[in-house]
């Protein structure tokens, strides 16, 4: 009987999780305009910023820049649209159908987690745009190893979402949500060095640099991409065992110490 | 046993956080089953953190409440499986259609298990879906985008939608703010029907007070405290002076012969006379004098509430 009662409550948590992350998913497929809108930064980024780079930087750094900066937005789009995803739902709690998630009678470790999973297959898809875009303007990707970054790809955003979560739970209102995220995102674009290489880097900086979630989910993508390559120990920092344990512990404590607080703050106002 | 008392709340105080006042300030209360309840009052009078209260989403600082016998603060989850809530903002997906709106709730209230499109859904669901739709006229609508919705039609599939997991309690916070007259007409009528056939409690919050007259009974709240109660006539009675007014070719004599009854009156003619202690029209067959108008005052709800 117990455990029937245990089988049957995990089938409804599933069935939650599945819900609310297919509601992302169909959200995002019937919003071109989003669509088009998550292909802009991206392309900014490739497009405008890496080819001057790698016009009027590039030649003297033994390596292409614009794989080097490919990879880099690539990890930095998965980080952010699945934390930016996770911040959203403190703004959507007064909106849409979102109140109607927090007012069922479920837990809201599953509305956590469908969120996030929801969050993951929606960067996944966008990050399939940029990824024809790189083709179209030459970039020499190699598409084994750009196929074996695939199971990183959901680790990451797996980790995006896990900081989304903590900054969340520790913002209580919708106004700070949305206006202290953005300076605890854009900073880490640099820092994390996703246009900008990062091996050598002053005492502060280097510092700042280490402290932020995003540089191990870039440092993740290049070390699995560039494995084996002749660049590899001039644009990696760390061994990808590393990164790759680094993310797990401070995703899955992220996750774990945000959930709390925030299922603590919720209703106490 | 049959649960009486559907809402019951017992000296409910909540505070906010860093705040110096009570925003409810001992407020106590039950709504009978079945019924429909009206809480009314100013915007920020605290209407809506008792329905927040209520609903079980924030927490209160003392006192108890119960939902159809569940404590909010100890179940909330058997609390939000027993209500359903019609926020004040609409609670719905624009870009997906109105169905998988009430898919998703359905699958949330652990109603049905989740299918990515409508035909994969039981049957069971889709004879709910298509019943319930058809009960507020939007069956041919379905299947298309909210986006494509009036007011009026969005309201009504919230109605429906919180119908699905059959709650015993339908809260409904400002539910026809932001509709025309006539959609709010006809929100209301559809509500009215539902509530006869699936002998749900209504509960209401609202500033719009011709909406508070159809219901049972009426708490009127302001500055967090219940400052009156009672069925819509009974406040009437409480509250609001009533009165009529008569005027007459000869004044002077309607005059003499108000002040020989010894009624209060007010004006030079024409002249509002106050009703107490007989009925308007007691009071009427006794004034002798050819009346040349005559209206009696007919008090809403809002007279007592202004």
């Amino acid at each position: 009987m117990h455990m029937y009662k245990l089988f049957q409550k995990t089938t409804l948590t599933i069935n939650v999780i599945l819900t609310i992350a297919f509601r992302d998913i169909a959200k995002l497929l019937r919003d071109r305009t989003r669509m088009l809108a998550s292909l802009v930064f991206p392309v900014i980024f490739i497009g405008i910023l890496g080819t001057s780079l790698q016009q009027n930087l590039g030649q003297g750094l033994g390596y292409n820049f614009l794989v080097f900066v490919f990879i880099g937005v690539l990890g930095q789009t998965l980080f952010q649209s699945t934390a930016a995803g996770i911040i959203s739902l403190v703004e959507d709690r007064q909106n849409d159908f979102s109140q109607e998630m927090f007012i069922a009678p479920i837990s809201r470790y599953a509305i956590l987690l469908g969120k996030i999973a929801g969050e993951t297959v929606v960067s996944v898809l966008q990050i399939s745009g940029v990824l024809i875009f790189a083709f179209i303007i030459g970039i020499p990707l190699q598409i084994s190893s750009l196929l074996s970054l695939l199971p990183f790809v959901f680790f990451i955003s797996f980790f995006g979402g896990a900081f989304g979560v903590v900054v969340m739970a520790n913002l209580s209102d919708q106004k700070s949500a949305s206006q202290i995220f953005p300076f605890l995102l854009f900073p880490q674009f640099f820092l994390a060095g996703v246009f900008n290489p990062i091996t050598k880097l002053p005492l502060p900086i280097l510092i700042a640099s280490r402290i932020a979630p995003m540089t191990y989910a870039v440092d993740l993508l290049r070390g699995v991409y560039y494995w084996g390559k002749p660049e590899y120990a001039k644009v990696v920092l760390f061994n990808p065992l590393f990164d790759f344990m680094v993310i797990l512990v401070f995703g899955t404590i992220f996750l774990v110490v945000g959930t709390l607080s925030f299922v603590r703050n919720e209703r106490n106002k | 046993m049959e649960l009486k008392h559907i809402i019951e709340v017992s000296h409910l105080i909540k505070r906010y956080k860093k705040a110096t006042e009570n925003s409810v300030d001992d407020v106590s209360f039950f709504v009978e089953q079945g019924s429909f309840f009206s809480l009314l009052g100013p915007n920020g009078a605290g209407k809506t953190t008792i329905i927040s209260i209520l609903t079980s989403i924030l927490s209160l600082t003392s006192g108890a409440v119960h939902i159809a016998g569940f404590d909010t603060e100890k179940e909330p989850h058997s609390v939000r499986q027993n209500i359903g809530v019609i926020f004040q903002n609409p609670s719905l997906d624009l870009n997906l259609t109105a169905e998988e709106n009430v898919r998703f709730h359905a699958v949330l209230y652990h109603l049905y298990p989740f299918r990515p499109t409508y035909s994969l859904m039981p049957q069971a669901y889709k004879n709910k879906v298509m019943e319930l739709a058809e009960l507020v006229g939007i069956q041919n609508d379905i299947h298309k985008p909210v986006k494509t919705y009036s007011g009026g039609m969005k309201r009504k599939l919230e109605i429906i939608r919180s119908l699905i997991h059959k709650p015993k309690v339908l809260f409904l916070d400002e539910p026809t703010t932001g509709l025309d007259p006539i959609s709010r007409k006809n929100v209301w009528q559809y509500l009215q029907e539902i509530r006869k056939k699936e002998d749900i409690t209504i509960f209401l919050t609202t500033h719009y007070l011709e909406e508070a007259e159809g219901s049972d009974y009426i708490s009127i709240i302001d500055h967090g405290k219940i400052i009156a109660d009672g069925t819509p006539s009974e406040i009437k009675e409480k509250l609001i002076k009533k009165y009529c007014v008569v005027d007459a070719k000869q004044r002077d004599t309607l005059k003499n012969e108000l002040d020989f009854h010894k009624w209060k009156s007010e004006g030079v003619g024409p002249f509002s006379v106050k009703i107490e202690g007989e009925t308007g029209q007691e009071m009427i067959q006794k004034i002798k004098t050819p009346l040349s108008y005559l209206k009696l005052h007919n008090p809403t709800i809002e007279d007592a509430y202004v």
